[in-house]
């Protein structure tokens, strides 16, 4: 394994995550009882989901102001394991709402949450990021066309799943300030295990990525080096 | 002489813990989750948990050191 220090602290960050998050007392909450423990596993999806997407955007913005093929290589493989992780956060939310919500609000009201849909755009839009690729050849212009639209993706992050759902009202904890954030509303003893929840599932997203990344630029070996 | 000493600090420590243990058994009922880790199971499900995450990660070690082979190849 190549540079291992960041992937050990990965699996021992995730062991404890697991053990805490099962183990650890949490708060008594109405509603939510021990589902709370969904925090250390459905948020930390979006949370990693956002920073892949930033990483992704990051070597977007380096391909255009360098032409390399190697920082659209890292882009694409960023935005994937994002939208991975974002498909992952999705189906995690699925489940977790339809064990909460489904016995306080009507179907009507759950359809038309707005963080659902929020978040259904901004993967959509990402969906709509590899369709791009798939159908364009020329490698070159593949590359530009992405790094471009890759930027606007992101972009449209911010109104989907931050200021939207924000405004309108919502079943989704969390909507005043930043979810899961707010220091008044998380227990002390949930961020023992939270904060590092989040570093050990970025982590693991990283590795994935990395491992993605190295697989791409080996079959790209000539296009790279001539 | 030691022997009668020996016995006679055994015997003492005969009577702690059940004091000590009164007192830690009300310090965990202050958890919330007690109840459901003394008769719920839920060590299964931390253990199976494990194992999945345990080789899954297992798995990605391997696919890193497969990769490293082929980058040095």
């Amino acid at each position: 394994m190549r540079k291992s220090w960041w992937k050990i602290l990965c699996i021992i960050l995730l062991i404890y995550t697991v053990v805490g998050g099962f183990l650890f007392s949490v708060p008594v909450r109405e509603i939510l009882h021990e589902t709370i423990r969904n925090l250390y596993f459905h948020v930390c999806m979006w949370f990693g989901m956002m920073i892949l997407f930033t990483a992704s955007i990051v070597y977007a913005i380096k391909y255009l102001r360098s032409q390399q093929l190697k920082d659209d290589i890292y882009s694409v493989n960023f935005a994937k394991v994002g939208t991975l992780f974002g498909i992952l956060g999705y189906t995690t939310g699925i489940v977790w709402a339809s064990y909460t919500w489904t016995e306080y609000a009507s179907s009507t009201q759950i359809f038309s949450e707005p963080k659902l849909l929020g978040a259904a755009i901004a993967l959509l839009v990402y969906f709509a990021y590899f369709v791009l690729r798939g159908s364009i050849t020329d490698i070159d212009k593949k590359a530009r066309v992405s790094a471009v639209y890759s930027i606007f993706a992101y972009i449209m992050l911010f109104p989907a799943i931050w200021i939207l759902p924000r405004l309108l009202e919502s079943l989704h904890p969390g909507n005043e300030g930043n979810p899961a954030l707010n220091f008044r509303n998380l227990d002390g003893r949930m961020r023992m295990v939270f904060y590092p929840a989040i570093i050990g599932w970025t982590l693991l997203g990283v590795w994935i990525t990395s491992l993605k990344i190295r697989l791409d630029l080996l079959k790209n070996k000539n296009i790279l080096n001539g | 002489m030691a022997k009668r000493i020996a016995s006679l600090f055994f015997s003492l420590l005969a009577f702690l813990p059940a004091t000590l243990l009164a007192q830690v058994a009300d310090n965990q009922k202050k958890y919330t989750a007690f109840e459901m880790r003394s008769n719920g199971k839920i060590y299964v499900v931390v253990a199976v948990v494990l194992i999945i995450l345990i080789g899954l990660l297992l798995y990605l070690i391997r696919l890193d050191g497969k990769i490293t082979r082929l980058e040095k190849h």
